[in-house]
């Protein structure tokens, strides 16, 4: 059977992190809950699962794309300009440097935001269910049960001082 | 840094996005007089381009004048973006929150216009698409009698400054991402569907959150780099090019650089206090952080004017011809020694006098005095670089001559700055110049410590 979303508006850090506890207790796995906030909370303030990523990969494998295009732009842009200047060589390292610094720093970056992007699963255009009070200062936490555990998951939000308990179907301000 | 009182996540975006959600009346009539002034520098650009260059006050030997003047001014204003959001960010200090959003954005705003300068200046801007770059393999066209020098440091300048320029917008995009999904909830139709888009589903749970605290911190350090090599590139146009004599100071780099951070930063100590004053952001740009500009100023300043000193010094002590003919324009010849006078105390000793003044530093329009006097002074420096440099007596050159700017080079770089501060009265329509998330986080790691007798206010920090 498909599961089904369930979120509960919390006032306080500390009521959504006993909502959390809540959800564990009655067994929803942890992949199956999420905190959604409008600002950074110090890591592990709602009792969330760790999750690992690889962004570091990025940059270092952006740094090698980079560096390779830069020896390749600057030493075929210096051999497509085959006139010697003040007798010094055609292929000259000094200019290449900095020009290949630059598209290692800047490929680098490039895929830093990719992998950004890419770690943080966005896009994302299918919103799923969300309340505009998050952005408010509410902490949502969203749940997605069994359609049978619905009365049972609001139940314990409500008893975790959720201040608004949203459904799929309904409820107020659901995007 | 923590003077302000707490406030609530309901007030903080009411009050953050006025700027977008309740346009101020003045400012259409702000636009439209920005507008002008850069409408008539385009159409002064465009005569410029259409009779050619009789119609600036340039002239063999001094063929670098106001453009090349304001190209390198308005590099320097574009490192205050990283100075404050990188270096502070990385050092974890508080009160960079609501700084650093307006420097990104005023970064990407000077670094347009300063590649605007050099565009004009060519004369005839299409034609650098002939030697700038070429596609790898494809021979340059060499009918057009274009015979570019493709191991000149003036190639570097481009690659440098839109790595920067890429980089920078880059970093705005990605920490707007949180403050888009704001925006995306507070508006409505359109508007809504827009910032919808741009938010790319931006939700807010721990991961995504992770991932922007992570990102903040390895995008500065990985644009710090870009940042330090950009204005060292910008003076090795000076410093390694074969042409003038007296420009071949080793010293150039960190001296521009340092030169850079200085105008940058008090360009956005300016902005703060003008942003503070016309949306009413008192709860967030707040005296104490003007105080801390102006204390990290102090420093930023006398580390520039040492490197200023070390390059007069050497030069007066070197005795090369070279370096004594431009020294005589700088410092004995009418009215060069004047303006050079006005450089030095209008950079250094006028606003550090009034830096090292609690009371002064936290009273704004004492600041916004110190802070236009950097940025004069910073302007005229690059200009007493550039002119005199060029000027000078030297030797095989048949004829000398003083640069006197024309009326239609006055008009592009007065449209310069209009053009800078239109688009900053734009884009604080659009997206919010104080970042939302940042002033909530700070927010919420705000606590009070109760030290003997005294609560102390204080902030929670993660390792």
């Amino acid at each position: 059977m498909a599961k089904r979303p369930i979120l509960g508006l919390f006032e306080d850090a500390n009521y959504a992190a006993e909502a959390g506890d809540a959800l564990q207790q009655a067994g929803v796995p942890p992949t199956d809950y999420d905190f959604l906030t409008d600002a950074p909370y110090p890591e592990g303030a709602f009792g969330e699962r760790h999750e690992g990523h690889r962004l570091y990969i990025f940059p270092f494998c952006g740094a090698l794309v980079g560096l390779t295009i830069g020896i390749i732009l600057t030493s075929m842009t210096q051999m497509a300009y085959p006139l010697v200047q003040a007798g010094k060589p055609i292929l000259s390292l000094p200019p290449m440097a900095v020009v290949t610094y630059e598209s290692t720093m800047l490929t680098a970056i490039i895929f830093t935001i990719i992998g950004i992007v890419f770690e943080s699963r966005l896009p994302s255009f299918k919103q799923g269910l969300y309340d505009t009070r998050i952005t408010e200062g509410y902490i949502g936490v969203l749940a997605n049960v069994e359609e049978e555990q619905l009365t049972e998951v609001s139940g314990l939000f409500t008893q975790a001082g959720a201040i608004d308990v949203v459904r799929e179907s309904g409820g107020p301000a659901t995007q | 840094m923590q003077e302000g009182r707490p406030l609530p996540t309901r007030q903080i975006n009411g009050e953050l996005l006025r700027s977008i959600l309740n346009s101020p009346k003045w400012f259409w009539i702000a636009f439209i007089v920005l507008g002008l002034i850069v409408l008539t520098a385009m159409s002064a650009a465009g005569l410029l381009i259409n009779r050619g260059f009789g119609v600036t006050g340039m002239n063999r030997p001094v063929m670098w004048g106001f453009f090349i003047t304001n190209f390198v001014f308005w590099i320097g204003i574009s490192h205050a973006g990283v100075m404050l959001s990188a270096i502070l960010r990385l050092s974890k200090a508080e009160w960079r929150r609501p700084a650093t959003r307006a420097a990104e954005i005023l970064t990407v705003f000077s670094l347009m216009t300063a590649m605007m300068m050099p565009l004009i200046h060519t004369g005839r801007p299409w034609r650098t698409l002939y030697w700038i770059y070429t596609i790898p393999f494809a021979p340059y066209d060499f009918a057009r009698g274009i015979w570019p020098n493709v191991r000149s440091p003036l190639v570097w300048d481009p690659s440098a400054v839109y790595t920067y320029l890429t980089s920078s917008i880059l970093f705005v995009l990605v920490a707007l991402l949180p403050d888009f999904a704001v925006l995306r909830d507070r508006t409505t139709g359109m508007s809504s569907r827009i910032y919808g888009l741009l938010a790319m589903g931006w939700r807010g749970n721990p991961r995504q959150w992770k991932l922007q605290i992570i990102a903040g911190v390895l995008l500065s350090a990985l644009i710090l780099p870009v940042f330090v090599s950009v204005h060292s590139i910008v003076s090795w146009d000076f410093g390694m090019a074969v042409s003038v004599k007296s420009w071949h100071s080793t010293i150039f780099a960190p001296y521009f650089v340092v030169g850079a951070v200085h105008s940058g930063v008090s360009a956005v100590a300016f902005v703060m206090i003008i942003l503070r004053y016309i949306y009413g952001w008192q709860n967030y740009i707040r005296h104490e952080h003007i105080d801390a500009l102006g204390r990290l100023l102090v420093v930023v300043a006398t580390g520039w004017f040492y490197f200023f000193v070390m390059e007069v010094i050497f030069g007066f002590y070197g005795r090369e011809a070279d370096e004594i003919s431009v020294r005589e324009f700088q410092f004995l010849r009418d009215p060069w020694n004047i303006w050079m006078m006005f450089f030095v105390g209008l950079t250094y000793f006028l606003p550090v006098s009034i830096w090292l003044s609690r009371s002064l530093r936290r009273n704004l329009w004492i600041m916004s005095i110190a802070c236009i006097s950097v940025n004069i002074g910073m302007w005229l420096e690059r200009f007493l670089i550039i002119v005199p440099g060029l000027a000078q007596r030297s030797v095989f050159t048949f004829d000398w001559y003083t640069y006197r700017p024309s009326s239609v080079e006055w008009t592009i770089i007065i449209g310069t700055f209009a053009l800078v501060a239109m688009l900053m009265l734009l884009i604080a329509r659009v997206v919010p110049l104080i970042p939302l998330y940042d002033i909530k986080e700070a927010e919420i790691l705000r606590t009070e410590i109760k030290i003997g007798r005294v609560t102390v206010p204080a902030v929670v920090r993660e390792d």
